[in-house]
């Protein structure tokens, strides 16, 4: 068999695999841009070319605007719990001397992570129900009855009520792969630094957090990029009411097209999630390529 | 001297301590919660919400069995079992393809497939929809496998081709000399050599299909394939205030992802670690 037809048929491997993607990922998100520039009610079928007028009314729409805010807020709160806590938390479970307690926490705090945002959205909705919810009785209970309120009913608390719930599900994820990187650290370094007298706090911020630099750089990337995708908890816990409060790109996207059958519209949110989501993805790759210069 | 810092190292000791067992509660007590709100009537979930189920009665259980969870558990283990399988052979393939066989244009069909673990599924929904609207798939099972392993083929295979390449060349030469085909040598040689990172790809795999709620609630809302998640939020909807059915439903989802997890723990943390750290 002559080389060009072997190496032809050595396709055949990824083919699968390619058609997959491409079929239903890429092609898709082609089609989308040009979905982007038509006024289209997919009940009806009519579709009208109207340029750029579905990005025009992006900027003059105010729920447009409260939803990127929102998954802004989301990435901000996460960053800090999901990236910074969580390092902490597993440099301080690290610091356990039995290994076996290490074990234990890790594993509960990865609990959440392993059930479904519906059911974790349910569950929350449930905790924050204003009458049979354990949140208000608890706040009750030691004396912080003022607080109490319908948690998800309110425009000013459902938004930090969702963040908070996905922290609780999240948080444990992030905290087990920083452990895993420091447990990459070689323990001689650490010995070093306890014979120079490095106190712990020392220890974390001069031998820790530059040694796992580059897990905390992905965790970053991550923890963004997932921020301006959420989708399920919101869907679930208020929907993106009241009035709107609690909307985000992806359900603003939904009711767009799906509820309000305008989806050239929900074309040009989704566009915005491309743009922002591949601009996360190039500057990780940037940021990883740079890296490998360095080395 | 010693002992001053010995007595604050104890109370710094004890706060530490006093800190993760209290974190471990706020995690796990709203679990518990939610399962023990599974054996309550209606009436004592109403009340104090820190209580006891009095009669420790399966009847929610079976109520929420009855009305639906069985047949949305039924379709989860279904697309969650073909979905794995399709996307990890798909994926095992790919990798094997694109490590071990010289094939035109490598690099190029190298990024396209791994470029897909970039691009977010919301973006591609509302053309998806009508692909599959007019394949007439809309709303079924074939919707949520097909989506499933397109948008998981490039983590798996991201996962796998990792591993592969670490593999020893050595044992493809050792094969060749055998007399063993290409297809030979990925079934009987190399693919019993990525056990690991498969098991990992696997559970993986299934924590994702098992959980995953966007494309299933599009895709399947309106007809009799719905999955659990999406199931889920009718049961809610359906049977307006009889929560307590609710949380037996919500808890017989979450068991089986928890089993696994305390079964599979070392595979799906080496799985997410490589996942991220290469």
């Amino acid at each position: 068999m002559p080389t060009i037809v072997k190496r032809a048929l050595g396709l055949a491997w990824v083919l699968p695999a390619l058609a997959l993607v491409g079929v239903f990922v890429y092609f898709p998100l082609a089609e989308n841009l040009g979905f982007s520039t038509l006024k289209w009610d997919i009940y009806s079928g009519s579709q009208e070319f109207v340029g750029l007028e579905n990005y025009r009314k992006l900027v003059d729409d105010p729920v447009f605007w409260r939803s990127l805010g929102n998954n802004v807020m989301y990435a901000v709160v996460s960053i800090a719990f999901q990236v910074c806590g969580a390092l902490v938390l597993a440099a301080l479970i690290e610091g356990i001397r039995s290994q076996r307690w290490q074990r234990i926490l890790r594993s509960i705090y990865f609990i959440p992570c392993a059930i479904s945002l519906t059911v974790a959205g349910l569950l929350f909705y449930f905790i924050y129900e204003p009458n049979l919810g354990p949140l208000n009785h608890l706040l009750d209970a030691v004396g912080l009855g003022d607080l109490s309120r319908s948690w998800l009913g309110e425009e000013s608390t459902a938004m930090p009520a969702i963040i908070a719930m996905s922290q609780w599900q999240g948080f444990g994820y992030s905290t087990l792969l920083f452990a895993v990187a420091i447990q990459r650290i070689p323990a001689e370094i650490y010995h070093a630094a306890a014979l120079d007298g490095t106190g712990p706090v020392r220890r974390f911020f001069h031998v820790t957090v530059p040694l796992v630099r580059e897990m905390t750089g992905l965790m970053m990337m991550v923890t963004i990029s997932g921020a301006f995708q959420v989708f399920n908890e919101v869907m679930v816990m208020t929907g993106g009411g009241p009035d709107n409060s609690s909307q985000v790109l992806g359900t603003w996207l939904y009711r767009s097209g799906f509820v309000r059958n305008d989806f050239g519209y929900a074309a040009a949110i989704a566009t915005v999630i491309f743009v922002i989501t591949l601009a996360i993805a190039v500057a990780q790759l940037w940021v990883a390529n740079r890296r490998r210069v360095e080395w | 001297m010693v002992s001053r810092i010995g007595f604050l190292g104890v109370i710094a000791r004890v706060f530490l301590w006093v800190f993760l067992l209290g974190l471990a509660v706020v995690v796990v007590y709203p679990l518990l919660w939610m399962v023990l709100n599974g054996f309550k009537t209606n009436s004592q979930l109403f009340g104090n919400p820190f209580a006891l189920p009095v009669d420790w009665s399966f009847e929610n259980y079976r109520k929420a069995w009855n009305r639906g969870v069985s047949d949305y558990l039924t379709t989860s283990v279904l697309v969650t079992v073909t979905s794995t399988v399709a996307t990890v052979f798909v994926s095992a393939w790919a990798a094997y393809g694109l490590t071990r066989v010289k094939i035109p244009f490598s690099g190029f069909i190298t990024g396209t497939i791994l470029g897909g673990l970039m691009l977010a599924p919301s973006v591609a929904l509302v053309p998806l929809v009508k692909m599959f609207q007019a394949m007439g798939l809309y709303n079924s099972f074939w919707a949520l496998l097909i989506l499933y392993t397109a948008f998981r083929v490039p983590f798996t295979t991201f996962l796998i081709r990792a591993y592969m390449l670490d593999l020893p060349r050595e044992v493809d030469e050792a094969a060749e000399m055998d007399g063993c085909g290409r297809w030979t040598a990925f079934w009987h040689i190399i693919l019993p050599m990525c056990k690991p990172i498969i098991t990992s790809t696997v559970l993986l795999h299934i924590l994702f299909a098992w959980n995953e709620y966007l494309f299933a609630m599009i895709f399947t809302s309106g007809s009799g394939v719905q999955t659990l998640p999406v199931g889920l939020m009718s049961l809610m909807s359906k049977h307006g205030t009889e929560f307590p059915v609710v949380f037996a439903g919500m808890t017989i989802a979450a068991i089986p992802v928890m089993l696994l997890f305390f079964f599979g723990q070392r595979y799906i943390v080496k799985g997410m670690a490589d996942g991220i750290g290469k």
